[in-house]
């Protein structure tokens, strides 16, 4: 059984794709209210535990417990339970092409809370208050928006229903610095405004360093290694300098293909 | 190589395919009962599918019934048998060529629409979010287009018929000199009400195949731009073979009643 106080716990996930082994046995607690930012290379399996926790990949074994209840086994009401309180940021944002931007914000309240066009509407314009974005805005489509404003949307859309659980991916990829402290701001306001537990997946070390409370990294499938932003310099753990630093030489190695 | 190992994989995996397609198309249309249905996007697709393919339907069933037309007058000729011209050829259109030609036209437009469009939703994450926004895709996606095209096409394919036999009288009446109150008089006279059902029966099978297929292959397609472009080009060969397959099927079963 997990620690009372934490909303999210994982423990002894594994999954695999064929004969790749993503993810080997990881364990993670994130406190209520806290966010935790994982950490990692590309394709070291950072996004696939965030969809396995919501839902989206089945795992092979191990257990995630939302609020104590485990929803490993993802039946329709384990699904239902964890995604009627959480909301994601994707990493290109994915919006629905087709809908209007309020209608992305909107989504959730109109198909599965049953509100109002007008009543969602409303609550999209406000939502993009929050993010810093005029309501007109609302009447784009999201091919008519730049990059920076389609995270913005994709953030108005995560939070649009005051979800309990936030998930980002990779939330600074493909911005300029500027726009990526924007968004690092938005997050943390936010989450503290919703008093949401989050979890973030990136490789942007400025951004973890500013919206986590707490650091894990993860390394052939497993966290390697766990501490606060602060401690991120002195972690005493070889992986984690040579990450942090961004050193091409060091225990980590890259699959290159020498000529 | 082992030929005989080869034939067998093929074979295991085609079945398994076609098990899946099955299931998959069953699901669709049990999502159709198990709710909630969005009939906002059931109409949505209704116009795309339905109302938008009308002019493509209509151009094509104008031109082939007037070639027909011309290809009953010059055969039946040979054994002066050309006064038949309006009987065969309201059979020809309202049982084979009506549904099938509408079928395939629906497939080219519409299958290779479905499958793009929820290929690049797929590769884009954006089925994923709708998961994550508590709706689920299938019911979403999925169910409303394969029921939009499965009642839109038999619609169609009555206005096929129509427009199908108008190009076959013009070209009969304006140059093959026929009476134009025969024309009508004699094809109304031959063509039964079993006739057009089982044309509207086929078209509706072909419509639940045709979207199922595209569907099918977008949902399920992966691997970016590539992914995608297969996914289009495997969902309109599957929906036209299925279309012509199915069409031979139907039609054994459908001429014994």
């Amino acid at each position: 059984m997990s620690d009372s106080n934490a909303k999210i716990s994982v423990s002894d996930l594994h999954k695999s794709f064929g004969r790749n082994e993503v993810l080997r046995g990881v364990d993670l607690d994130v406190d209520r209210g806290k966010s935790l930012v994982v950490i990692g290379g590309s394709g070291s399996g950072k996004s696939v535990l965030a969809k396995c926790i919501l839902g989206l990949i089945k795992v092979d074994k191990g257990v995630i417990e939302i609020d104590g209840r485990n929803i490993a086994r993802q039946t329709d009401s384990d699904r239902r339970f964890m995604t009627g309180q959480s909301g994601m940021l994707f990493q290109g944002a994915a919006l629905f092409d087709s809908l209007p931007v309020w209608e992305n914000i909107g989504f959730r309240l109109i198909y599965a809370q049953g509100k109002s066009r007008k009543a969602a509407r409303d609550k999209a314009i406000d939502c993009l208050s929050q993010v810093g974005l005029a309501p007109e805005i609302g009447d784009l489509f999201p091919s008519e928006l730049s990059g920076g404003m389609q995270k913005r949307v994709g953030l108005a859309r995560a939070i649009a229903a005051d979800p309990q659980i936030l998930f980002f991916d990779e939330p600074t990829t493909g911005l300029d610095p500027i726009m990526a402290d924007v968004i690092n701001n938005l997050i943390l306001e936010r989450v503290k405004a919703l008093g949401a537990t989050a979890i973030s997946i990136t490789h942007d070390m400025a951004s973890a360093r500013k919206i986590a409370d707490e650091v894990a990294m993860l390394y052939q499938g497993r966290i390697i290694w766990r501490g606060r932003p602060e401690e991120i310099e002195n972690s005493n753990n070889p992986m984690v300098d040579q990450f942090v630093h961004g050193r091409a030489e060091g225990p980590i190695k890259m699959a290159m293909r020498r000529r | 190589m082992n030929i005989f190992a080869a034939t067998g994989r093929t074979t295991l995996a085609s079945l398994r395919e076609t098990g899946r397609i099955a299931n998959f198309a069953s699901r669709g249309a049990l999502s159709w009962v198990t709710g909630p249905f969005y009939w906002r996007a059931f109409f949505s697709a209704l116009y795309r599918i339905g109302f938008a393919s009308l002019p493509v339907v209509g151009l094509t069933a104008i031109f082939t019934g007037a070639a027909l037309a011309l290809n009953i007058y010059d055969g039946s000729l040979r054994f002066n048998a050309e006064t038949f011209l309006p009987q065969i050829l309201g059979v020809s259109i309202v049982r084979e060529l009506g549904p099938v030609l509408a079928a395939l036209m629906v497939a080219g437009r519409c299958s290779s629409a479905m499958a793009a469009e929820l290929g690049t939703m797929r590769v884009t994450e954006q089925i994923d979010a709708m998961s994550t926004l508590a709706v689920e895709p299938f019911k979403y996606l999925i169910a409303p287009r394969i029921l939009a095209t499965t009642l839109a096409l038999p619609a169609l394919v009555l206005i096929a018929d129509i427009i199908g036999v108008y190009g076959g009288y013009l070209v009969s009446v304006y140059a093959l000199d026929f009476s134009g109150p025969i024309f009508v008089k004699n094809i109304s006279e031959f063509l039964e009400n079993r006739d057009v059902i089982s044309g509207l029966i086929k078209a509706a099978v072909f419509g639940f195949l045709i979207s199922s297929m595209g569907c099918y292959y977008g949902y399920n397609s992966r691997g970016g731009a590539q992914g995608v472009g297969s996914a289009t080009r495997t969902a309109v060969v599957a929906s036209a073979v299925a279309v012509l397959a199915s069409n031979y099927f139907m039609t054994s079963l459908l001429v014994e009643f």
